[in-house]
Order: C-alpha cells, then structure tokens, then sequence
C-alpha cells in the first residue's frame, strides 16, 4: 500500500488541539511521554483515507475532514441532562458505570452496588498512579493511537476469577457538549471461569454533531461465559469510531454483538484474537441506517491456536441515501488446525441510493480447517410483500415485518431473554421512526 | 468429459520431474541493449516500423510510466525488480524475409513441435498423411499465432480466416495494416495511464495478437496463441486486441510456457477485449510459465493486466484460465459491463504448488441495466505456496437489476500453504442482486478413504479429488485445451501429498 500520506490541514488542526488539550490529560510525565509518541503516530498517518486498505470503504478525511475539539468536563446542568438520558437508557438490573463528554460521572453510577467480585477504577486514576501500559497497544490504527493520545478518562474493571455475576454491567457514554469531542479508553480484565454479561451503550444528551473516539482492552480468561453486548445509538449528525481490542482464553465462550442505530459516521472495529484453545465465538451485529449515515463494523477474527469455533452473522438494512460497510477478515493461524470459521454478511437495501459494501475475507495458514463466509446484498423481496400486502397489510408495515425478521437472525443470537427483548425494542423503535 | 478415467491415466504416466516445458532452445536472437529509456522504445518501434502515431502513444506511456509506483497491495512477496536489468526486445535473428512457414528457423518449429503447438497446417490442409498418434485431421482446426519471445514467429490459417473475413495478425502487423482499427480500440480497454505494469507494456510491448470479427461474423475456428520466452533475462510484454464486432462470436486460446532458469523473468502482457452489440468472446487461458525450482529459485513473474470491455447491448465476454504456472500470478481479468444486458463470467482455476504465490481474480463492473455476471474460482494450495482469490464486483447507480452470482472455493493440501479470499462486493442500487459465497477446507479424509480403500494410490485418490472440485471450470475449457488442462493440474500436483 502507499502510505506516503501528505499532511493535510485537518492534522495540523489536530496537532494544535493536541498541545492545547495536554495540559488536561491526566497522567504522570512518564504517561504524558506515552502520549505525544502515540500523537507523533497519528499525526504521520493522518486521519484514515480510502487509499488505507482498512479504511478502504470509510473515508473520515471526506465523511469527517477533522477531530473537533476536546469537550470541556461536563458541568452541572450538563450532568442533570445526562442523568435524563441515562434512566432513557439504561437496563433494568444493570450496574451502571456512566461516562459523561469523556469524563467518568460518580454519582451518575452504581460503583458501590457492584458485586464484591468486580474490582473497578477509572483511567485517570490508573494513569495518575501507574504507567501509561494502559494506552500501549500493539495497533498501527491511526485512530486509536489518537485515542491514546487523547483518552480523558475511561473505566478500568476486573472481575475475578470464578465470579458468577447475576446482574449485567452497563457501561454508558453520554454526550451532552455539541461541537466537541471525547476520547475514552477502557480496560475489562474478566478471569477464569466468570460468568458476565457486559454492555456499553452510546448515547445523546441533547447534544450535537459531537464526536466520539473509544476504545476498549478485553481480555477474557479460561472457561469463562461472556455475553458483549454493543448499543449505538447516538445522535443523528454525531461521528463515533470505537475499537474493541479482544483477547479470549481456552474454552470460553463469548458472545459478541454490536447494533448501530445512529451517527452520521460510525465504525466499530473489532479485533478478536482467540488465545486459547477449544474456545467458541459468536459476533454478531445489526446496522440500521437510514438518510445520509455511514455505519461501517469491521471485524477482525484471528484463530491463532486449534480447535475454536467462531461464528459471525451480520445484517445491515440501508435506507435513503445510507452507507453500510462490512468488513470481516477470518485469520487461521498455521497452527490453528481444525479451526471451524464461519461468516454471514447480507444487506437489504430499501432505496435505489442506498449503497451496501462488504468485503468478507480469509485469510488462512493452516489445512485442517473449515471455513466459509457468504454474502448478499438485495431488495425486499416482492413476491414476499405480495403476500403481506394481499393479506391486508400495509405496505410499511408488511415492510417492518420483513425487516424485523431480517435482522432477527442476528439478534435471536442474543441468549438472554430480556436482554434480546431491549435490543428488539430499540430495533422497533428505529423502524418506527423510518416510517 | 471422461475426466476420471484419464486422469488416473495420466496421473500414472507422469514423469517425476515435472515441468516439461523447461528446455532452452538455442537460435541467434537480436536483443535490444539491456534496461529502458526513451531509445529503447524508439529502437523498438522502429523496429517494428510503426507510424509516427504509435511511437508517440508509447513515449507518453514511458512517460507516464516515469511517475509511477509499483503496486504493493497484493498478498505476493518478491525481490524489487530492476527494470534497468532487463532485455525489453529479442526477436529470433531473420535470416532473411519469412513468406511461408518453411522459412523460419527450423529451431523454433522444433520448439513449437515439442510443445505439441501445431503449426504445420500447411502440410495438413495438403492431405499429407498425420503420423501415427499425432493430429487428427478429422478434429476441429484451430489458426494458431506463435509468439517468441518478443515476437510474433508464425500464424497460421490466416487464408482461410481472409475468406470469412476475420483478421487474425500480429498486432505489430495490424498496426501498419488496420491502423484506424488499431487506433480506435488499441488502450480504450486498458488506458496507458491504467496501472504500472500494463503503462510499461504499452510503452515497450513488442507483439501480440490483434483479432478483428466483423459484423455477424462466427469466427469460424478457434484462434490460438502460443507465448514462449526463450532468452535469458529478457522481459516478454504482448499485447492482445481482440474485437468482436456487432453480432459476432469468436473464441480464443492462449497457452504459455517458458525455459527453466535460475534468475526471476518478467511477463507483463495487456489483453483487452471489445465485444459491440449481440457480441460474444471466449478467452480461455492455459498458464504454465516455468514456476520455478522446488527451492523457489527462478520462474516468471506474471503480472497480466486483462480486461475486456462488453460495450454493446446482449454482449458477452466469458473468462476462463487455468493458472498452474509462473513464480508469481498477479492477474484479474476483468469484464466491464457497460451495455444493457451484457454479460460477464469468469471461470478460474488456480493451482500453485512448491513457492509460487498467486494473487488473482476479477472484477465485475455493473455499469449497465440488466447486467449479469458470474464468478467461479477454484483456488488450491499446495507445498508452501499463498493462494489468493481478489475479486470486485459492483453495481453502479443506475445498473439496475444487476445480478451476480460469486462461489470462489479453496482447498488446502498440506499445512505449510495458505490460502485467501478477498472479496469486494459493493451495491449501489437496490435492484441489484449479489450473491458470494467461500468456502475453504482441505481434501476429507473419509474421501481419501474411500479411494484408497478402494485401491487408488494416495497421489491418484487426490488427482480423483482434484478433479472433481475443478470440474465445474474445466467444463468451460474448449476440449483441446480441456485435456491439457487437465494433465497439467495432475502434474503441478506432483509430489505434493505424503
């Protein structure tokens, strides 16, 4: 690829808010030193352009042009209104930790009513104490070495080994600031043999064109059981570009799922390394989209011992002008024999200017293996609304029919009853709005 | 086809060492100095005694060239190539003007005899009796046009394709023959500006082939080119133009091969095809330029630029290549489909054994209404080779109803190879309707199992294997080079199991 990028002037705006923001990044000079180096990386790549294989389908110096600055710490107005937005939103049961512009809100929270097995911090407090280990990542991803430049504030769990967690924790970005960015990274350290579900949910506070920069550390250890359950649901003309860093031990299973309902420009890239054998991952994810939104999820799948299974099934319904992109790459590792690789792409295109780009891959060094991925792309099937519509149906509602049933073969993927049941629900009410 | 039974027949037959083709011929050749300047492209042209006009349209090419990179995004690994090291022309020295076939060099029809390329027609249209166990006269005819290095040695049937209207010549023929043809269509497929490989072509390409089927022409037999590279650390770059006119159909067949050496050549050809209204071209490929030595020492680079151009409404350009050759393939041929209802297809199967690394595939480009296409690659992976499918299909805006239907396939034998799928699917309308699916596995070993139980060695039960998962493109083959195919799927297998 050719990376001899010319500098533009959206990195020189960035560069200018990144010696103005330093002096609020928390961290010890040891840290500080961790993060103009992972600047100096941002800025010699720039902000991703299509001629980025990775970024081939998702153009942020065109969609974007340039990272706005950072959001001011919320104030008190600011954290009443999150605080409306955070009972919209939240699940019933969860023990909620809330991030408001960036900034984690205690009292917006439930720390203490955390089950005695979860340890929990924040990264400002990590990186004030320790090293700035916590922004290192092995990645050459322009956006998430500014993510690590600029990360204000994130949250640093652990759940111990053995735990059984009957209620889910729900980690909540709330953005109340318009015109104005947060950058937030997170650590979940789950140990062996835990039980858990975990969720992160993104939402709007009133606010405006804001944009959100997130990543996340996962590693999950042996024989654990944990659902991830991803909620995009933010403001219509907001940016948000996240990136799960996931690690996964020996025979666990994870269940992986991501639902964009929202943002003028969002991208959730996933990288998920299986690390241990016998281990069984399902990802799964939904965009719906409708007017100008570009919604990408690009998945990374990298079997790098033998015996794991993994399973992927994507659906993305595009209306009006909107732009789904999919990209999910399986890697068999030469040591990975009896590797079992699955992959399932289909888009549903609701308008003759919607645009639907995939590009599944393999990519695999080893030979006994099975692995496959399909992928379509199409309108609703006439003959199928014939048949609704003769019975008395509407045509939107016969059409929000085929595309629950659509979508719902990725989120049935969903074990937890209720959980399913919220995920249907803000489904139906992105369909209720399209209509 | 009676695929199975042959090819235990054949598998049983095959010599140890593999790459038959691997002899060197000697005979004077005439080279241009080593490396690349505007000279060199002058010398060439000159030598080809063009028009003005087609010097200029290489000089700006070379010029254009000057700015260029080379692409790196393909998954193939390789030494940077010194584009001053290489031969850019060497023709077999003339003796004096060829008119008829018995003029040229004796050496070289040895080569094409040994490569089993009729070229004799001559004696054949004659009623000269065929030896025992060569050509059947009774069989289909097809025109050949060998190509020697840089080029064009002989083509044949060209009396009887005049009759029916065709032209079949070396483009270097064509260019001071046909040239409003030539400069109507020659780069409106493949720009000089389009890639760095297919740029340097069009500034240094030497020869090649130049098809024209008039107006409601059935070509009536199969036209053929054979490409041999015979002289050290010579580049081959041809060029082929192929034009079916309104109505027309004409197939063609190209097969390619080359000496065993130790140092790396480059093979850097352009084909580019224009099928008009109600036009239909079938383009199969054999490739078996030498793959190099067990230690992946030598062997071609192929870096081919193919696209074809279905210009016309109801017109159809069907790709099929059998890859089984060269150090490295860096080829995707294309179709652009740009009148209403055209066609597209792209059968494909690519074998690579030993070091080789291919990086191949197509593109479909809806651009027109009612366009469809169809994409069957049949990728295996052998030894410590990297196996590539890379493939686009897309639907523009107002390419409604599109249709493409893509199965792309791969199969593992052993565990030191790789194989990759990379497809770009992109639908820009809704009336489009695209299909992908990829698999990939290795042979079942129930499978083997049963062949072995059954008295098959374990060379022969993946030979059986092979050929059946490969059989949905052989299918495609016209029979002559179906047969070739298919024996040389069998050797490039060699010694790739146990």
């Amino acid at each position: 690829m050719n990376v001899a990028l010319v500098k533009t002037g959206d990195g020189r705006a960035v560069s200018d808010l990144f010696t103005s923001a330093e002096g609020r990044l928390p961290g010890s000079p040891a840290v500080a030193a961790v993060r103009r180096q992972a600047f100096e990386t941002y800025e010699r790549l720039g902000l991703p352009h299509r001629r980025i294989e990775e970024w081939k389908y998702t153009d942020l110096r065109a969609l974007v042009g340039e990272v706005l600055p950072l959001a001011a710490a919320p104030g008190a107005a600011a954290l009443s209104r999150a605080a409306e937005a955070v009972k919209a939103h939240a699940f019933a049961g969860a023990g909620k930790l809330v991030l408001v512009d960036g900034v984690f809100a205690a009292d917006l929270s439930d720390v203490k009513a955390l089950a005695s097995e979860i340890g929990f911090t924040t990264l400002r407090e990590t990186l004030e104490k320790q090293s700035g280990d916590l922004l290192a990542t092995a990645s050459t991803d322009a956006m998430i070495s500014l993510n690590a430049a600029m990360a204000t504030d994130g949250v640093v769990v652990s759940i111990a080994d053995g735990a059984q967690l009957s209620a889910p924790i729900q980690i909540i970005h709330v953005a109340t600031a318009a015109s104005a960015s947060a950058f937030t990274r997170s650590q979940l350290r789950i140990g062996k043999g835990v039980r858990a579900t975990i969720i992160e949910s993104f939402v709007a506070a009133g606010a405006a064109a804001y944009q959100v920069n997130d990543a996340v550390l996962v590693t999950i250890g042996d024989n654990a059981d944990v659902a991830h359950i991803r909620l995009m649901d933010d403001a219509p003309d907001a940016v948000n570009i996240t990136s799960e860093i996931v690690t996964v031990g020996a025979n666990t299973k994870l269940n992986f799922f991501n639902m964009t309902t929202g943002g003028a420009v969002s991208r959730l890239q996933g990288f998920i390394t299986l690390a241990g054998e016998g281990s069984e991952l399902a990802v799964n994810g939904v965009n719906l989209l409708k007017k100008t939104e570009h919604g990408d999820t690009t998945l990374v799948v990298d079997h790098a011992l033998p015996h794991c299974t993994s399973r992927e099934i994507f659906r993305a319904v595009i209306d009006d002008r909107a732009h789904s992109v999919f990209q999910g790459r399986i890697i068999v590792r030469p040591d990975a024999q009896k590797t079992d690789g699955k992959m399932m792409t289909r888009a549903l295109l609701l308008s003759d200017e919607a645009e639907a780009d995939n590009k599944p891959e393999l990519e695999i060094f080893a030979d006994d293996v099975s692995c496959g991925h399909g992928a379509t792309a199409g309108a609703l099937d006439d003959s199928l609304l014939f048949y609704l519509r003769a019975r008395g149906l509407p045509e939107k509602d016969a059409q929000a029919l085929l595309i629950q049933a659509f979508v719902g073969e990725a989120i049935e993927q969903i074990a937890d009853d209720d959980l399913r049941e919220h995920v249907i629900g803000i489904a139906e009410r992105w369909l209720e709005r399209r209509s | 086809m009676p695929a199975v039974q042959e090819t235990v027949e054949r598998v049983k037959r095959i010599d140890v060492d593999q790459y038959r083709y691997g002899f060197e011929t000697l005979i004077d050749s005439e080279k241009a100095p080593k490396g690349l300047s505007e000279d060199i492209v002058k010398f060439i042209s000159g030598k080809k005694n063009e028009p003005a006009w087609m010097l200029q349209w290489r000089l700006e090419a070379y010029r254009r060239w000057l700015t260029m990179t080379e692409p790196a995004w393909a998954r193939v690994e390789y030494p940077k190539i010194d584009f001053q090291d290489i031969y850019y022309y060497a023709a077999p020295k003339p003796k004096k003007s060829v008119s008829s076939l018995d003029e040229i060099d004796p050496e070289i029809l040895k080569t094409y005899e040994k490569l089993g390329i009729p070229l004799r027609e001559v004696a054949m249209l004659e009623g000269v009796e065929p030896k025992p166990g060569e050509e059947d006269p009774a069989r289909r005819k097809i025109a050949v046009d060998a190509v020697f290095d840089s080029v064009s040695v002989a083509t044949t049937f060209k009396a009887e394709l005049k009759k029916a209207g065709v032209i079949f010549m070396p483009i270097s023929e064509a260019i001071r023959e046909h040239p409003e043809l030539v400069q109507k269509y020659l780069g409106s497929v493949v720009p000089t500006s389009d890639n760095f490989y297919a740029t340097l072509n069009s500034a240094v390409f030497s020869d090649g082939s130049f098809v024209y089927v008039p107006p409601g022409v059935r070509c009536p037999m199969e036209l053929s080119t054979y490409f041999r590279i015979n002289e050290r650390n010579t580049g081959q770059f041809e060029r082929t133009l192929i034009i079916a006119d309104k109505g027309s159909y004409v197939s063609y067949l190209e097969g390619c091969t080359a000496p065993q050496r130790d140092e790396n050549q480059l093979h850097a050809a352009v084909v580019e095809l224009v099928a008009l209204d109600d036009a239909e071209i079938k383009y199969s490929t054999v490739q078996n330029w030498y793959p190099g030595n067990s230690e992946g020492k030598g062997g071609i680079y192929n870096f081919v630029t193919k696209r074809g151009d279905c210009r016309g409404n109801n017109s159809k350009i069907s790709w099929t290549q059998v890859e089984t050759g060269s150090a490295i393939t860096w080829k995707y041929p294309s179709c652009i489909l740009r009148g209403d209802n055209s066609s597209g297809e792209f059968y494909s199967i690519a074998i690579s054994n030993g070091f080789q690394q291919v990086d191949s595939g197509t593109k479909m480009i809806h651009l027109g209404k009612n366009t469809s296409s169809r994409i069957i690659s049949k990728g295996i992976a052998a030894g410590k080779s990297q196996n590539t499918y890379r493939g686009l299909v897309t639907a523009h805006r107002k390419a409604t109803g599109a249709r493409n239907f893509t199965a792309c396939d791969s199969l593992l034998i052993g565990d030191k190879c790789g194989a990759h799928t990379v497809p770009y699917i992109e639908a820009k309308n809704s009336s489009a309707t695209f299909e992908h699916e990829a698999t990939t596995s290795k042979i079942s070993e129930d499978v083997l199992f049963y062949c072995i139980q059954r008295g098959l060695s374990q060379e022969e039960a993946v030979g059986l294997v092979v050929n059946g998962f490969v059989k949905d493109v052989l299918q495609q083959l016209p029979m002559e080079f179906a047969v070739e195919a298919q024996k040389l799927i069998s050797i490039s297998l060699e010694g790739s199991v146990g």
